[in-house]
């Protein structure tokens, strides 16, 4: 028999949807703080900084979504031996319908053939869920919203490629990032947070890419080699000039995350996720019968 | 910053250059994917599908000068209608086969959304006076208290996101990126991000 839950997840679980959907982590909103101040006087960037700001204390006073596209619902969960990960699942699902009904999420996944909404998140692969057994005596539940927009600039290059001169090398991949923002343009809902991961096969490598997304822009990687890349790209980035919304700025990512996946002698993949401004995570711990949110 | 009440007549909009911030006040109506196809697919069939007549009358009158917010709202039901929770722009550039045809065929006047689209559009643009205004994207809730009501919906088995939404706006807020002038400030970024990325790409 698996361990009984301590509390319900339902009702939990649709506290965490309210918090990552309403709430931008306070990271993130430092970030554009900083990045409107940086933006020249008057400017279109500066004000659509400051209009993003403007919306993004509207939507936490109001409990409204900071962005009408809720996007896909990422959950990484976390949990000591025991617990049944069907049933954590389903009240997770029930949670998402419920968060639906209270138009803290937007009925967003459609059957990829006939195109019928389902109208309440749920469906094939949604949400999606990453199940992980860890020693804690406490079970850690993530969740990234994914919006859309930033999902269609998302991209994946295998290496050597041979239009952007870039081998496999780390010089390699930092050309490989360069070239998906400047491709991304301002379509991706700019200033991102850009998620990179270098190696896996192609699909183990978008989902780490992704998963470099829950980081904290201030946290700094415990590789140094990868610390520095992520380092320069941030400036190099920034220095592409493309902007808030592509307005042209100073601003155009708030930063970059860089894993890494040990790879087949035959692949060097570099994928990179591609996160908007309304990079929207919370976090949720369980642990004596209590819980704890974060972000 | 310039208030601009629709419909808008092409003297109205030849008056505009990127650059400029707008406030657009009037009824409109919302449109993506779905829309844009049944705009070109459906309506302008000849004869005009009995089916269709009351959306086309609907419709029509509301183009004609007007605008499309392409647009999935997250919506609320509230006594005897809806209202918008959530309602910043979606990627526009989606559009891009489709935005110019429907300028030519439905009078079109201003298209909004983010992130801008491309040559045709543009063109289409320049010669029937037209202009992109770009939302602030992600800005949902505060644009969704710029929209006064909701005052109907067509289509909506297309789903809420796709359905086409009628709304009237208060103080809509935007920055013309694409003008009539031929003009693209999403134009001149590509160009300037990519002189600076050949220069990055040798190391």
């Amino acid at each position: 028999m698996p361990q009984p839950l301590q509390i319900d997840l339902v009702e939990h679980g649709v506290e965490l949807i309210r918090r990552a959907s309403t709430v931008l982590p306070p990271d993130i909103k430092a970030a554009l703080e900083k990045a409107r101040d940086a933006e020249a006087v008057g400017s279109a960037s500066q004000q659509a900084l400051s209009t993003i700001l403007e919306n993004v204390a509207m939507a936490k006073a109001d409990s409204s979504p900071v962005c009408q596209d809720t996007g896909t619902l990422i959950f990484y969960i976390d949990h000591p031996f025991g617990y049944s990960t069907a049933q954590m699942r389903e009240q997770l699902d029930t949670a998402t319908v419920k968060a639906t009904e209270k138009s803290y999420l937007r009925p967003n996944a459609v059957h990829s053939v006939t195109g019928k909404n389902s109208g309440n998140n749920l469906g094939g692969g949604s949400p999606q869920y990453h199940f992980h057994e860890w020693d804690k005596d406490e079970i850690r539940i993530r969740l990234l919203l994914k919006g859309g927009g930033s999902e269609n600039v998302c991209t994946q290059y295998s290496l050597p490629d041979n239009r952007i001169k870039a081998g496999r090398t780390l010089e390699g991949v930092r050309k490989a990032v360069l070239d998906a923002v400047f491709t991304a343009q301002g379509q991706g809902c700019s200033p991102g947070v850009i998620g990179v991961c270098i190696g896996g096969d192609r699909g183990a490598s978008y989902a780490a890419a992704k998963e470099q997304l829950f980081r904290h822009l201030d946290d700094t990687n415990p590789d140094p080699a990868l610390a520095e890349l992520e380092h320069q790209l941030l400036a190099q980035l920034n220095g592409l000039g493309i902007g808030p919304m592509g307005f042209g700025g100073k601003t155009t990512v708030l930063g970059v995350k860089i894993t890494t996946l040990h790879r087949l002698p035959a692949c060097f993949f570099v994928s990179v996720g591609y996160m908007c401004w309304a990079a929207r995570r919370a976090f949720m711990t369980i642990a004596n019968g209590e819980v704890r949110y974060d972000a | 910053m310039r208030k601009l009440t629709l419909p808008l007549s092409d003297a109205d909009v030849r008056s505009l250059h990127v650059g400029d911030p707008i406030l657009l006040s009037g009824v409109m109506l919302t449109g993506r994917d779905t829309a844009h196809t049944y705009f070109l697919d459906e309506l302008l069939k000849d004869p005009l599908p009995e089916s269709e007549k009351d959306v086309a009358a609907a419709v029509r009158p509301l183009l004609q000068g007007g605008a499309i917010y392409h647009c999935g709202p997250v919506v609320k039901k509230v006594d005897g209608g809806y209202s918008f929770v959530a309602a910043g722009p979606t990627t526009s550039i989606r559009e891009e086969p489709y935005q110019g045809d429907v300028i030519k065929h439905f009078g079109l006047r201003v298209v909004i959304g983010k992130g801008g689209m491309g040559a045709k559009t543009l063109a289409a643009c320049q010669e029937y006076g037209a202009i992109y205004l770009h939302a602030i994207g992600g800005a949902a809730t505060l644009i969704a208290k710029t929209v006064a009501q909701v005052e109907g919906v067509y289509k909506l088995e297309f789903g809420v996101p796709e359905a086409l939404w009628r709304i009237r706006v208060v103080d809509f807020p935007g920055v013309v990126t694409m003008d009539s002038h031929g003009q693209s400030i999403h134009e001149k970024v590509e160009a300037d991000s990519r002189a600076v990325l050949q220069r990055l790409m040798k190391g």
